[in-house]
Order: C-alpha cells, then structure tokens, then sequence
C-alpha cells in the first residue's frame, strides 16, 4: 500500500565497516570532498557571524535601546529569539538521550550532527539572556558566588532558574557530545594520512584503542550522560516556560506551558534537523546512511508533536474564554484571533498547525521537498509562535492605557540574522572537521542487521535487542 | 646656534632635493642618509620635541617609566575621566542656618504672561532646586502649575544668553560678543540725542507689566521722554477681559471669582481650571475641588455646566459638557443672558443646549448668589461683558465674583499692533524690547518682521536668543526671577517681592535693571526695589520691617487690588455675526509650551497634553466626524488654510472635540530659540517642533478665524502620544473590567458604592477564600506608608507629572524615544473616556507605583533588586539592579520605568538619531555648554535622589527622601512621625488636593480616614497585590431636570 521507498532499512546497499569509515570519514580526511558550495555557505556564515558582532558591540556601546523594546513590552526579539534557539536545540538531546536510552537505533545516522546543533544553538541562545540585561557586565549577580555584601541571587525568580538550566544543558550537552566523539576520534587518527590531523585526532581520541575495557567504560559514562540528559529535555524548557508561566501577565501565566513549550521545542528541533540533515546527505551522498526511513520517522515525530503543539493552541484559547477572565478574554480577542497582530498569530496557525498534517500523506514523509517546506514552515512557525506569546501578551495590559504596541528595530533583525549567520558558520566548520555521522555506532548497527540474519531485502528491521 | 638659523622650510627644501631621482633602493637609503643630516635632525626636532631622546632610551629606562606612567595614568585616570574634576572651596565661614545636605526655602514668585504665583524656592547648597507653592500666597495657595514647576528648568537652560551680543553684520548668523558697558557706551548717547526731541522715535515693547516697580520705571522713561511711546504684547494675554470690564466697570479691571461658594458654575469656554487659561486657576481648582468634595455615604456637589469650542479641563471635569463652533460662543451668551431674563440681542443656540437651556437657566437661578457664570480668558470682549451681565443679574457680583482693578500697568500702552503700524510709518528710530518675541508671536496680518527691520536700532532684552534677537542689533541676556530682584503683582493684584536665591550664573540683568539702564542710571534691581516700595510706604514707619517681612512671607501685605464697581449695567452689546465657515481654527496656549516661551523646556515639551497625550508637538485637532468627512485620520498631514495664510500641521482626532472648530495650540514651530525648541527644524518632524499656529492668526481675532480649507496632504508624521495612539486602543476601559469607578452623585447617595462600579466587580471573599497563602499577609508593624488619589478631585492639570520629575531627577527623553513607548515619568495621568465620541464623558486617573504589599515585582527579579521595606514601601535598589525587566512586565500596573539608553548623562536623543544608519543625523549643537567646568544641568538634581544611569529600572518611592527627612526630623524631636509631616512632591503641588499621603496604620491620619471611604477601592484588587495606593471613585453631578441630553451624562453601566 504504501510507497515502497518507506520500506528502506536504516543502512541501504551493500555496505561493510570499511565503506561506511570511507562514506562518513573522508568529509574530514579528504578535504577536497567539499565543493565550492561549502565555502559559499561559509562565508555567508563568517559575514553573519560579524553582523553579530557588530550588533553586539553596539548592543554593549549604546545600551538595550537600540532594540525595540519599551515598557510595556520590556521583553522582544531578545527573549523569543533566546527561547526559539534553546527550543531548536531539544531535538538533539532528544535523539542522542531519550532515544538511546529507548534503544531507538534509529538515531545512530542522525545523532552526531543534531548533538552538534543542539550546542550551537544553546550557545546562540546563550548570548540573548546573557545581554539583553541593561547592565550585562553585572551578569554575575545572578550566580551563587560567596561575597562580601552576603548577597545571594533571587532564588525565586525563574529568570534564576533558568540560569541553572540553560547552563547545565550547555555543560551536559558538550560533555555528551564529546564522550561520544572519542570512538570517532580514534578511527580518524587511524585514517588519517596527514600528520597533523593524526595528531590533533589522537589528542582528542584520548588514548582509545578499542579495548573491551574502553567499550565498557565508555558504555557506561555514555549511558549515564543519557540518563542525565534525558531529564534535560524535559526540564530546561519547562523552565523556560516558568520565565512565563510563573507570572501573572495575561497570556503567560497558563499551566499548560511547560508540556506544550517541550513538545513545541522538540517539534522545532526535528524541523530543524530536517532542514539540515536533507541537503547534507544529498550534498555528500549519505543516502545510504541517512534513509527516507530516517526521514519518515522524524516526519512522524514531527506530525506528533505538532499535534501536541497545537493541542496547546486549543488549550490556550479554550482557557482564556473558560476563565471568563477579561483580562485574558481580551487578550484572545484583541492580539491573538483579531487586532494589529492577528495577522501573525494566524500565520503561527497556519505554519505549526496545518502545514505538518502534510505528514499524514506517507508520500509526502520522504519527498524532500515538502518535508524541507514544511520544516521551514515549522520553524518559522515557532518562531511566531514566540513572538505571539512574549511581546503580544506585553502589549495587552490590565489597564488599558498601557497598552502600546512593538515594534522590532534594525539591530532586533541584525541580531538575530547575525545568530543565524554564527549558527551556520559553526555546522559548516563541523561538517568539515569532525565526523558529521556517529561512524562506529552506525558501524553497530551494522553489524547487528547482518548478525541478525534478519537482513532481508524489502522489509523493516526488527528491533535489536 | 649655526643649525637654527636654517628654518624648517628650508631643511625640508633641502632634503626634498637629497630625494629627487632617486627610485627603489637607493630611494630608501637615500632616506637614511638623509635622516642623518643635520638639517633633518633639526626638522625633527622641531616638529617633535624630545622625540630622539625615545630611540636612544635603553629598555630598563623604559620599563621604569612604563612602569611609573601606568601608576600614574591609575591616578590621574581617575580624574577627569570617571570622576569630574573639582574644585573645592571650603567655608572660611558657613554661612548661617546652612547645614551641608539640608534645604532652605525662600519665598518668592515666579511669572506667567505677567502674573505672578507665588513659590517657596528649594535651595540645596545654596543651589535652587525646586520650586513649590507658597500656601501664603493667593494664586498658589501651595499648589503650582506645571509651567511652574518646570520654571526652574528655564534657569539651568544651557541655552541661555551668557553675554551680550552685538550684531554688527546684520546678515551674519552669530554677532560679536559684547558687554553691557559696551552696550550702554554705544546706546547711551543715541537715547540722550533723543532727549531734545523729547523721545521723539524712541518705542519700548514689553509684555503684560505687572511689576510696580518696572511700571513705575516706565513712568520715570515716559517723564524722561515725554514723545517716547510704550506697547505692551502678549499672545496669550488678558486684553480681552480687561476691556470686558471697562467696559461695564468704566476702567479696566479683572473678575475674580470665589468657586467655593458657588453651587452652579457655567463656563463659557472658560477653563478656569487650567493655568495657561486663567491666572487664577491654581486657587479656583482648590475651590472647586473643595464644593465637590465628597465625604462618607452621603454628599453634595457644584455643578458645572461647560460650554466649550475647545476640549478643556473644565470640559473635561463637567457635569453637562455642551460643544459649539467658537464664533457660536457669543450667541450662546447672549441666548443665556436673554434666558436669564436680561434684554440684550437675541442669540442663537442649538442642539442639546438649546434643549437644556432652560434647565440651566433654571439651576442658576434657584442659586442666586452662588452661582458663577465664567468666560474663557481669549473669549472676545462682548462674551465678557455678556457673563457679567448674567452674574450682575443672578444677584453674584459681590458675591462670588467681584471686579478688581487690573493688576496690568500695561493695558494702557499700545498695541502691538499700534507698533507694527508706527514702525511702517519709520516713526521708530530706537526700538526696546523687553522678554518678547513679537517676530515669532505677532499675529500674521501684522507681518511684524518685515516692519521690525525699519526701526533703526533695536534692542532686545531676552533669555534666550529667539526670532526676535535674529533680527535685532543688541541682544542684551535677561536673568532670570532666580537670580535677580523684583516684583510682581498676582491675578488679584497681591504684589510679591521676587528675591533671588543665587548670584546671576551669567551676566544677564532683569527688565528693571535693563530698563534702568535705558534711563541712563543703571542701578542694581534691588536698590530699585527698595526705593519703590520705600514710595510705597511699605511697613508704615518702619520700612526695614515690612520689607524683610514682605520678602519673607512672598507676600507684600494689602497689596491686593481694590474691588471696583460694576457702573453700566446696560451696555451696548453688538448682534452676534455669523462666520459662516464650515470649519473654525480656534487658537488657544499649550498647556505646556505656553505661547512658545517655554518651548525651550524639556519637562514641559515631553509633558504629555492633558487630553492629546502628545508630547513635542502641537497638533490639529479634529473631531471624529469631521475627521470622518474629511477622511483624515491621526497623524496626517493636513493643510489648514485661512485669509491671511497656511499652515501644515499634524491631525489628531481627538473625541469631544467640538464639531466644525479645529483647535490649534499656540507657542510651536519655532525656528530659533534653543536645541529643544527648534528641534524640528533638522529632523524634518521626527523629533517634534511642531508647527507654527501664529502664521493664520489674526490681529482683529487672535481667538479664532474662519478656515477656507483644510486639505489631506496624505503625508505621514507620526506622533508620540503616551497614551492610546495605537491600533491597540487605549483611551477606553473595556467591558467587565473594575479599573474605574464612576458614576453620578445621585446614585451613589442612594446606593452607594455599588452604583459606581462600571466593570465586573470581582466578589472579595471568593479573593480572600483563593489566596493560597493567607499567612503571607504583609504584616503592619510602626508606620506604614500609603496614599489616596481621589479621582473626583483630580481635574488632570498634569502638574504633579511636572512635580515628580523635578523632585527625582527624572529623565527627559525626547520625542522619538516617547514615540517607541520610552517615556520616565513615574507618575502618569491616565485619560479614559465613556459615552460617544463625539461628546466622550473624561475621567481622570493618576497613577505611579501602588506600592503593592504583595508585589508581583517582587519576586521575579532573579537579583533581588526590589524589594519591600518594613514600612511598606516597594523599593527599587538601583545599585543591584542588572536590568532583566521582568519586575516591568510582571507588573500589572505598568509604573515602572527603564533606562533604554543613558539619559542622564548626554542629551543626544534630541537631536540624533540612535541608529547610525539613519543619514539623517546631524551633529548636535552642544546641550551642556560648560560654565566654568560646571555643567548647568547637573546643578538642577535633586541631591537627596540618586541619578539612574542606563540599564536600570526605576519608579516612584514615594519620595523615599521626603520620608527619611521627616523621619530624621521626628527622631530628633524625640517624636513619631506625625501626619502631614511628609508630603510626597504630587500631593504638594496639587491644586485640587487630590493626592493624600500618609501613615495608613494609624488610624486619625488624613489617609487612613480616606481608605476607609465608601468611594475607596483598590485597582487590580482582584489580582491580590494589595496595593497601598488606593484611589477613590469619580463623582458626576448631572441635573435631574436634564435627561434628554444622552450625550453628556454618565450612567453607562
């Protein structure tokens, strides 16, 4: 019935160990793998990465008000963008935690690089908190640190809470990272024929050599990492919601936040390892390792939480007329479904709600075109959906004579181009530096498909226990 | 000494010819050669001094000094950079009752058109700091008006004239500096020349004189030059009423009203509540405000019936608001005085006052004797006369309103127009012109600056250099009232001894020390003060006495003016004239910027308009349906154009504006007269400026004139409005919301509380049953701060904006940083309307940080930054705040403000632009010009209040530092704290006394007596923040005989 295409296994043709170290390994050792489309990218990359700075420099030089920012909406670009990176960020701790503890063997082709941008993205979202303060070289105040005034930090407020996520998932999320790249490490310095990068890979290879002993250390720390993972991608957006959920501006303070806002980061996440995992397996024929079996699951995760993330939209609407609030009652009527910025809020309904239920279609899971539309769409879609719910909420006030509008200036746009410039310019250095595919669990899986005997032309692997 | 004598041109001659050739690498080595010869060394030496002794140092030397220069630059860096560079100069001996960190307050008064309000001056450290009321004195009662709390920003204006200055190029941009000696050395023998002729050609131009002291001067310069002539011009002046009453009283005089016994008030366009309209209108706010008092269950309350062509205060606090073109005013007087019984031609009226004509007739004659029937101050003469007819025969005269003699020594002289025509005719050789400026104020049809520039000499006396001193050949630096002697008389002609609290900041002299210098006797201002009232007989025998008690109290005793009698009682009255124009310009001052004299003032520019909202521009006000038909909406350029000329201005559509009359507020479109005033030149309108109203005003008319066309230019300016300028809206309470309480007197007698509430009330026990945390409850222990705002007072002056922001340094921002939703003040005056939109009922709502007891504020900021004092008080510690501006968005109330960028310490925002990408950006001119290393504007703060700097977040304190002062007080009196010890910089300088603060836990304080008032309520209470800032429910007062009028009354539940 459905398209037999579907029907790939996790690793197509008649690949051995040997293929797979050359597929994967040569992005690195071979440096004239890359076509001059990869410099391209890069220098767009390096070019956005100095707007960020020339932003920055400007930001720190004339103060937060070279953004759009005001009273009543204090918080912007800053804080949707900040949340918008975090959430892109979820779908990689996802996939290398939550799925490895599932024994989900799936992920092995997909989780190095969305591991990858998941750091990228945390650190991209790390500058907005950092400097959107009006006084960001007092940052510190909000760490925990002995000191002569015996002032402690607010232990109250979730914007301390948040601190503590976001750079516990930072450290988390490198360590797991760079745990798993040690096996990779070694295999390159093993390849490599350039003394140089033998060297540098044996420096980072920290003395691996396949041992049982090594296999068993590393099993253990690496399962422990996702075990402490797992909890992360649960934790740090709720918390994140808490910058919201815990106050009591109309259309923040909702309960069904923190479960909507993960579901909403893990489907921003997929869209954007779609976005990215599309054109890097075309542009460097990983097809046979990145399948549209791959695609058609992270197209189905993306319709399911899609759909979560539009039950939130239901919820949130459901409670603001339930309550018979007026305060939330007017803001439904007045930002969200009509007024000055409902062009946006149905445009977030549109790109999250009904551009996924293009999944249903099995087709359509492992056309690239439409899973690369629609994953756009999705991001633009959460990013919207940011926007509707931090700088619209601010701009409807219990007293109405509050209420003034938002507009973003050339340096909220500058900023966030420029993250967009420094993320883009980071997946290009490590698609050319370090192993883009997880080379020897992919080798794993290998060996565990023919092992089994289960490697039958035209059907689903079973699952490997 | 062989070497010197080569000069450097000619050892660079030299080595140019070692050079001359040479290519590649002997080039280079020639370079060598030539650095070893004597002439380079020479050259070298020369362009700089002690350079080769750097090549030759040896590396510990270097170190060494390296070494020493960086402990050095430690040192050095310190001052100068991050600290200012000071001068200390002890006492040798203190002078007395100065205690260091202490003020003293001196009485004295400040001016508006001529009228005096008398002030008590702050003076920190022998620096003025604030003006408030002087309760003494009969204009202020204690209360001051915007304009004068902002007075003592004129004094600090960078912008002031600091010397003399002589065109000598009358094409030149700038003329020379000069002096007064030169001064008097060049003009003396010109005026003496003149003395043969007896004055013939000299013309001497003031504004509205009501110094003694000056118009007897003017005397002493008459006597001295008998042909000399003297004018008098002010563009928003008296000369209208003063006619008015010579007219019935057979010399000129003004009324003066007494609203605490009136009942029933009509206001013919009168807004005597509001300070730019009525000098008196500080003391009439508290005497209206005191017969709309309302106490306990049960009340009584004036009532007042508006008729208006503008949207005033009185309009705005009326019971029965009635709206007609401007040129329908006098019919409506006159429909009113025939109503009244009185014979006089017959006028006309229509719509709803026609209707309820006879019912206010009705009302004011049940109140014979206490009612008051009160004209604008720019109606015309016959509208006057008309209201004192009325009065005169509702049996008020004497009563409630009495005519005095006018305070004005200057309603005698000529015209200005009198003078445009003499200066045509070249009868002008000399013109003096003393604090006006007729080239920007003059009226258009006078086209004064052409005829200005016929006279010979001219000479103006000014504050700042303004359009006036563009044109003049003498430009003489006015001081100002702070800094100099004299005296001024009140609107009911109580005279004031101005006394200074400074010595002058830069050589500029008053108009009586100027004006005594064109007597050619130059004397000091308070040697001619002392003579005058010396004449005077001030303090009988003892002279000293009085006078240091004059001086002391702000108030020379048994000055007021003698009443003067109303003699005909029939005077002739002219037919009303229609103007038959579908749209009328009606020409009024802005509340803030006055006639343009204050345009100059950044706390009166960004001070937002009582019912515009909008900050830095003067705008054209349409009512919604002309708006509609002519398809205009807000911010729209449009083209209004009458007989004598256009004028391009921004629309406003502003509800309960009348139909057919366009309101357009004087005093902008400067383009000269300091940074802020004519910041719109260079910015093309993003910065404000406004536009110039003078341009279509006319001599004959100066209150309105028919417009020809007003045209959509559909062009875009964008406004900076603080409130409801949006598509969000804004200006309006939604449904079911309980943010206002208001309702009519009548209902709340007979029901009480329960009938004011507009909104979904939120039941208070279901509250108190879902506080989670009941044990949280702050706990009240010793004094416990809070305040009450009664909003049935409040008549939305906006002074205690004014007030706030010079008691606590607040920022001034500018028009592009309003506009994105960035303005400081931490007290705002919300306007919401009720009813239609073509005739809004207005209820006013002042509002600053409520101080919640459980402030959401609170527990948000990740730094602790706010946080609660035991006695209640929200407070914000600058120092730890890092700026996350969740404690803003956590708040329901929106009060607290943020420093976006650095607006203390540069004053960049008015003239550039942040982005530097916009090409538009011109070099400001420099705000802060410093005077001996002294930048004047950091003179002005307020010591006791710490200046923010960027990044942090601020509101109100409810003057934390007046309550630490009152607490150091009492502990040194050995006492608590008693009530009324601490008045908070709004509630002191509010005229109608609708701001009580207090301790709330005490149960006989003036507050705590009002919280517990049925008309008290809490905003937000719902949300259980508990706020300590309670405000009380607006009251309405409609006649019962007056239901058909649906467009004026309350009631919309």
């Amino acid at each position: 019935m459905a398209d037999s295409r579907i029907n790939d296994l996790l690793i197509t043709g008649d690949q051995t160990y040997a293929t797979i170290d050359h597929s994967v390994g040569r992005l690195v050792l071979d440096q004239k793998s890359h076509s001059i489309a990869w410099l391209k990218w890069l220098i767009g990359g390096v070019m956005g990465t100095g707007v960020l700075m020339v932003s920055l420099a400007w930001l720190i030089f004339q103060g937060t008000g070279t953004w759009g920012n005001n009273v009543p909406a204090a918080w912007g670009f800053d804080i949707v963008n900040f949340v918008w990176w975090i959430g892109i960020g979820h779908a990689g701790t996802l996939i290398s935690a939550i799925l490895l503890l599932l024994r989900q063997q799936w992920r092995n082709s997909i989780n190095r690089f969305s591991e990858a941008m998941t750091i990228f993205a945390v650190m991209c979202a790390g500058i907005y908190p950092l400097l959107h303060t009006g006084r960001p070289w007092n940052d510190y105040w909000l760490f925990p640190y002995p000191n002569i005034l015996g002032m402690w930090p607010q232990f109250r407020s979730p914007l301390l809470w948040d601190v503590f996520a976001v750079s516990t998932y930072f450290s988390v999320s490198l360590v797991f990272w760079f745990v798993g790249l040690i096996p990779d490490f070694a295999t390159l310095r093993d390849k490599s024929t350039n003394r140089y990068a033998k060297l540098i890979f044996a420096l980072l290879a920290m003395g691996w050599r396949g041992s049982n002993q090594h296999w068993h250390r590393y099993e253990q720390m690496y399962y422990l990492l996702a075990g402490i993972s797992a909890p992360l991608v649960l934790s740090v957006h709720s918390i994140v919601s808490f910058d919201f959920a815990i106050s009591i501006v109309p259309g923040w303070n909702v309960t069904v936040f923190p479960p909507y806002f993960v579901a909403g980061a893990v489907f921003a996440g997929f869209a954007m390892v779609l976005t990215w995992g599309i054109p890097l397996r075309k542009y460097y024929k990983l097809e046979h390792l990145i399948t549209n079996r791959h695609l058609d699951w992270m197209a189905k995760i993306t319709l399911a939480t899609g759909l979560i993330v539009a039950y939130g939209y239901f919820l949130e609407v459901f409670y603001q007329w339930y309550s018979a609030n007026p305060f939330e009652f007017k803001l439904l009527t007045n930002t969200r479904l009509d007024g000055m910025y409902a062009k946006f809020y149905w445009a977030l309904i549109v790109c999250n709600v009904v551009a996924p239920q293009v999944f249903w279609i099995p087709k359509m899971r492992t056309n690239t075109w439409a899973l690369i539309i629609v994953s756009t769409f999705v991001s633009v879609g959460m990013w919207l959906e940011r926007f509707v719910i931090i700088p619209m909420s601010l701009t409807n006030n219990y007293l109405p004579s509050s209420d003034k509008p938002y507009y973003p200036s050339f340096w909220d746009f500058a900023m966030f181009a420029g993250t967009l410039g420094f993320f883009t310019m980071l997946m290009m250095l490590f698609i050319r530096f370090l192993p883009t595919i997880n080379i020897f669990e992919v080798k794993d899986l290998l060996y565990k498909m023919k092992g089994q005997k289960e490697f039958v032309e035209g059907q689903a692997p079973v699952e490997v226990k | 000494m062989e070497k010197q004598q080569i000069t450097k041109e000619e050892a660079l001659e030299k080595m140019r010819g070692e050079l001359e050739g040479k290519r590649g690498e002997r080039y280079w080595r020639t370079l060598d050669e030539v650095a070893q010869t004597d002439e380079f060394k020479l050259w070298f030496e020369d362009e700089f001094p002690n350079r080769k002794d750097l090549f030759q140092i040896d590396r510990r030397s270097l170190l060494k000094f390296a070494g020493a220069s960086l402990a050095l630059a430690g040192l050095a860096g310190c001052r100068g950079v991050f600290l200012p560079e000071e001068k200390l100069v002890p006492y040798v001996k203190a002078p007395e009752e100065l205690v260091p960190g202490k003020s003293l307050f001196y009485a004295s008064a400040i001016t508006l058109a001529g009228y005096a309000t008398g002030v008590l001056v702050e003076q920190s450290e022998g620096r003025p700091i604030k003006l408030e009321g002087n309760p003494d004195h009969p204009a202020s009662l204690g209360a001051l008006s915007s304009i004068g709390q902002a007075e003592v920003l004129n004094f600090y204006d960078p912008d002031r004239m600091q010397t003399v200055i002589q065109r000598v190029d009358p094409t030149a941009e700038l003329g020379e500096i000069s002096t007064w000696e030169e001064f008097s050395k060049a003009v003396t023998p010109q005026l003496e020349a003149h003395v043969a002729t007896g004055g013939k050609g000299l013309a001497l131009l003031f504004g509205a004189v009501t110094s003694p002291t000056q118009a007897s001067l003017i005397e002493q310069f008459k006597k001295k030059y008998p042909a000399a002539k003297v004018y008098s011009y002010e563009p928003a002046g008296r000369a209208s009423v003063n006619t008015a009453v010579a007219a019935v009283a057979g010399k000129p005089g003004v009324p003066v009203y007494d609203f605490s016994k009136a009942k029933v008030v009509v206001s013919l366009d009168g807004d005597f509540l509001n300070p730019v309209d009525n000098p008196g209108a500080l003391a009439y706010a508290r005497q209206f405000a005191k017969g709309r008092k309302v106490t306990g269950n049960h009340g009584e309350m004036n009532r007042l019936y508006a008729i208006e062509a503008n949207c005033g205060l009185a309009g705005a606090t009326a019971d029965h608001r009635y709206m007609l073109k401007p040129s329908e005013l006098y019919g409506a007087a006159l429909a009113l005085a025939a109503a009244v019984g009185l014979s006089v031609p017959g006028g006309t009226v229509s719509g709803s006052l026609k209707n309820d004509l006879e019912a206010i007739v009705q009302d004011l004659k049940s109140n014979m004797g206490q009612s008051i029937v009160v004209a604008g101050e720019h109606a015309a003469p016959e509208v006057h006369v008309a209201a004192f007819l009325i009065n005169n025969a509702l049996g008020n005269v004497g009563k409630t309103v009495k005519f005095v003699a006018s305070p004005e020594a200057s309603i005698g002289y000529g015209s200005l127009a009198d003078l445009a025509a003499d200066l045509d005719t070249g009868l002008v050789d000399i013109l003096y012109i003393s604090n006006s400026n007729p080239v920007f104020t003059a009226p258009a049809d006078l086209k004064f600056g052409d005829k200005l520039a016929k006279a010979k000499l001219k000479v103006q006396l000014t504050a700042v250099e303004d359009e006036t001193s563009a044109m003049c050949d003498w430009i003489l630096p006015m001081a100002h009232s702070l800094e100099s002697w004299s005296d001024v008389r009140a609107f009911d002609g109580t005279a004031t001894v101005v006394q200074p609290l400074i010595a002058p900041l830069f050589d500029g002299r008053n108009e009586i020390e100027s004006l005594s210098l064109m007597l050619g006797n130059s004397r000091a201002g308070y040697d001619l003060l002392r003579t005058y009232w010396q004449t005077q007989k001030l303090g009988g025998a003892k002279f000293e006495e009085g006078w240091r008690t004059a001086v002391h109290n702000g108030v020379v005793p048994n000055t007021a003016a003698a009443t003067i009698a109303m003699t005909t009682l029939t005077p002739s009255l002219p037919s009303p004239t229609p103007l038959n124009s579908t749209y009328e310009a009606s020409f009024v001052p802005d509340p803030a910027v006055f006639d343009g004299r204050f345009a100059n003032n950044g706390w009166l520019q960004e001070l937002p308009r009582p019912l515009t909202k909008v900050c830095w521009d003067n705008v054209v006000t349409l009512s919604p349906s002309d708006a509609q038909a002519l398809n205009v909406k807000s911010d729209e350029m449009v083209r209004v154009t009458t007989a004598v000329g256009e004028v391009d201005g921004i629309a406003y559509v502003l509800p309960g504006q009348p139909k057919g009359s366009v309101t357009i507020n004087l005093g902008y479109g400067r383009t000269k007269g300091g940074t802020l005033a004519t910041v719109g030149l260079s910015n093309g309108g993003d910065q404000g400026g406004g536009f110039n109203a003078y341009k279509i005003r006319t001599s004959k008319n100066p209150a309105f004139t028919a417009i020809t066309e007003i045209k959509d230019l559909n062009t875009e300016q964008h406004l900076a409005s603080t409130q409801g300028h949006s598509p969000l809206g804004g200006n309006r309470i939604p449904d079911h919301r309980d943010i206002l309480r208001a309702g009519t007197l009548e209902a709340f007698n007979k029901e009480g509380m329960e009938a004011l509430i507009l909104g979904h009330e939120f039941d208070k026990k279901e509250i108190e049953e879902s506080n989670l945390f009941p044990e949280e409850t702050f706990e009240w222990d010793g004094d416990q701060w809070g305040m009450a705002i009664d909003m049935n007072a409040c008549t939305g002056c906006g002074a205690c904006i004014t007030a706030c922001q010079a008691e606590n340094n607040i920022s001034v921002v500018g028009k592009e940083q309003v506009g994105k939703g960035r303005e400081m003040h931490w007290l705002r005056l919300d306007r919401y309307y009720s009813g239609s939109d073509e005739n809004p009922d207005v209820v006013w709502q002042p509002i600053a940080c409520v101080h919640c007891e459980k402030a959401p504020c609170e527990p948000v900021c990740p730094v602790a930054a706010t946080v609660h004092s035991h006695e209640g008080l929200n407070q914000m510690v600058y120092n730890r705040c890092v700026g996350t501006r969740y404690c803003s968005n956590n708040c329901p109330y929106k009060v607290r403000r943020f420093n976006y960028l650095n607006w203390t310490d540069n004053q960049e925002q008015f003239t550039k632009k942040v982005s530097p990408l916009n090409t538009r950006v011109i070099p400001g001119p420099i705000r802060e010009p410093k005077a001996e290393g002294v930048q004047l504007l950091k003179l002005l703060n307020n010591p006791d209040v710490t200046v923010r700097g960027r990044g942090v977040m601020e509101k109100c304190t409810y003057c934390v530092q007046r309550i630490n002062e009152a607490r150091i007080e009492s502990k040194k009196a050995g006492r608590r704290i008693a009530d009324g010890d601490i008045v908070t910089a709004c509630q002191q300088t509010c005229p109608s006394e609708a701001i009580v603060f207090g301790n709330i836990a005490d149960p006989n304080s003036a507050v705590s007596k009002l919280r517990k008032d049925p008309r008290t309520y809490m905003l937000l209470a719902e949300l259980q923040t508990r706020p300590r800032t309670t405000h009380m429910a607006k009251l309405r007062n409609p006649n019962p005989e007056i239901k058909s009028s649906n467009e004026t009354t309350e009631a919309h539940h």
